[in-house]
């Protein structure tokens, strides 16, 4: 496997628990390490559903059947390994851990920023009162919302604008030093203002950070991905280069997507 | 067309006139209730009733029954019927789950005063008398199915997303439920308390051969226990005036208790959820 992918999924398929077929069939597709990858196609395509088995977050509902591989680097070891392979509480946690997540709705906790930021922390296992505010104010920093809520730290999240909430979020994930954040339609619910912002902030992150991003928003895979993976019905029908994509797609398929003729 | 027009107005008109009428038919006999009840007792209300004992004739060993009995069957049933709630709403699924559910809802509706005969048959005969922990855990009975219900509901209203929000920081599933979803419920979670407890304190059924009353100040809960209900039910049978007078206070004030724990309820729910 190439140096410079950070996961690589091979001839994954999920079937969700009780469905009578699988909603993903036969995926192969590599993740870049620090690129944006995004994953564009029509609703119920099965971008989210493949979204959300990167950091097995389906496993919360018991008996979907996962085949393949998905394969995450190692970073320590240099090594890739199975996710699907995962079956112990403590390295899902772990798992989660390498691979954050971003939700379409900001999902700020009911309790104060701070600890906001500090919940998966903890979680870690950090007590350390001066530890915490550091990797607090680090995570804060990075998520570009610290001049915003430095004052009101002790304030509750819930009381944040939309926008806000939704940089928490990423500061909450990014406190963690991820490898990976999933970002699953991490705009749709946000104004234009807001939006720009979350984009902004995705750019900066794949510095330390490689990123999957499903969106709805055609302008926005290209303006901010690397890599996009169009799919359709549960297949990727097409993989390349995001101008590649957009400008010389190989399939009829996502050029008609691409332009607007369905979808 | 002019027909079927004409035809429909009427019907709205009728239709109209007769919820208006019921829904004045029902505040009616409330507010009968509540005049009836505001005059008989306003007129018997005296301080002295909070200073005296029944014996003496008074309330405020009834009153401090009431609330105890009230208080422990919250301290048993709110545990028990929290963790079923949370059982059934983020562990428990498909059929033994529904079953459950369906239980707790019946056991809801069930006649207060089959629960309290059960107790009576459980807590009460092989122990060899009326006593304040039988008409406690009576009350309990009641209690659990309704904060069952509330927690349920309440959990159900959390949205899914904040829990796996909470498992993609890596919590694990009963972290994420003890440390942000019940967080995220706590008005409803609270209020749910609140007026399970209104409804309780009320009830006269189940105590009446569990706790029965006590004339005298108690804290011994191993006897007969001071209840306001109940007593308010045995003066009611006096044939004097001044017991049918205190039977009137006795329900003004139980009426007020029960009005200002749900109003509270309402307002924190308005307030804040």
């Amino acid at each position: 496997m190439a140096k410079e992918l950070i996961m690589d999924i091979k001839d994954f398929s999920f079937k969700y628990a009780g469905a009578p077929k699988p909603s993903l069939m036969n995926i192969n597709m590599p993740v870049y390490k620090n690129k944006i990858t995004a994953m564009i196609g029509p609703s119920g395509c099965g971008k989210s559903t493949l979204l959300r088995s990167i950091n097995r977050i389906h496993d919360l509902y018991p008996n979907n059947e996962y085949t393949g591989e998905i394969n995450l680097l190692n970073v320590k070891s240099d090594e890739f390994e199975n996710i699907l392979d995962i079956k112990k509480e403590n390295d899902f946690i772990r798992l989660r851990q390498r691979v954050g997540m971003i939700f379409q709705k900001p999902t700020p906790f009911p309790m104060s920023i701070y600890d906001n930021v500090a919940y998966g922390l903890r979680l870690d296992g950090i007590k350390d009162k001066n530890i915490l505010d550091e990797k607090v104010e680090t995570a804060l920093r990075d998520a570009a919302i610290w001049d915003e809520c430095k004052d009101r730290l002790k304030e509750s999240a819930m009381g944040m604008s939309g926008g806000q909430q939704q940089r928490l979020c990423i500061a909450r994930a990014v406190a963690l030093k991820p490898e990976v954040i999933l970002f699953d339609e991490p705009t749709s619910a946000l104004d234009p203002i807001s939006t720009k912002a979350i984009e902004e902030l995705i750019s900066e992150l794949k510095k330390d950070i490689s990123i999957v991003i499903v969106t709805h928003n055609m302008q926005q895979a290209s303006r901010l991905s690397n890599y996009t993976a169009f799919m359709y019905m549960g297949e990727l029908v097409e993989y390349n280069k995001t101008e590649k994509i957009f400008l010389n797609p190989k399939e009829k398929l996502t050029e008609d997507y691409i332009t607007g003729r369905f979808g | 067309m002019k027909g079927t027009e004409k035809r429909r107005l009427i019907i709205n008109k009728i239709i109209l006139a007769l919820s208006t009428i019921s829904a004045l038919l029902g505040l009616i006999f409330l507010f009968w209730i509540l005049i009836t009840l505001f005059l008989k007792g306003l007129n018997a209300l005296d301080f002295s009733l909070f200073t005296k004992d029944l014996v003496d004739g008074g309330l405020r060993n009834l009153i401090f029954g009431q609330f105890m009995m009230a208080l422990i069957a919250t301290i048993i049933g709110v545990p028990l019927g929290m963790l079923a709630g949370i059982y059934l709403r983020e562990y428990g699924s498909g059929k033994y789950a529904n079953i459950i559910r369906d239980l707790s809802d019946i056991m809801m509706s069930a006649p207060s005063i089959v629960i309290g005969a059960f107790v009576f048959a459980v807590f009460v005969a092989p122990f060899g008398g009326i006593n304040g922990w039988a008409g406690s855990i009576a009350l309990a009975i009641m209690l659990i199915p309704i904060v069952v219900s509330t927690t349920d509901n309440m959990l159900s209203l959390v949205p899914i997303e904040l829990r796996e929000a909470g498992i993609a920081l890596g919590g694990s599933k009963h972290k994420v439920i003890l440390q942000i979803i019940l967080k995220a419920a706590k008005v409803g979670l609270m209020t749910g308390i609140l007026l399970a407890f209104a409804r309780v304190i009320g009830e006269t059924a189940p105590l009446l051969f569990t706790s029965g009353t006590n004339s005298f100040w108690s804290t011994d809960l191993g006897n007969a226990f001071p209840s306001l209900t109940v007593s308010i039910y045995d003066l009611a049978n006096f044939p004097t005036d001044k017991a049918r007078d205190l039977a009137w206070a006795a329900s003004f004030l139980l009426t007020v208790i029960v009005l200002v724990i749900n109003l509270i309820g309402r307002f924190i729910i308005r307030d804040k959820g």
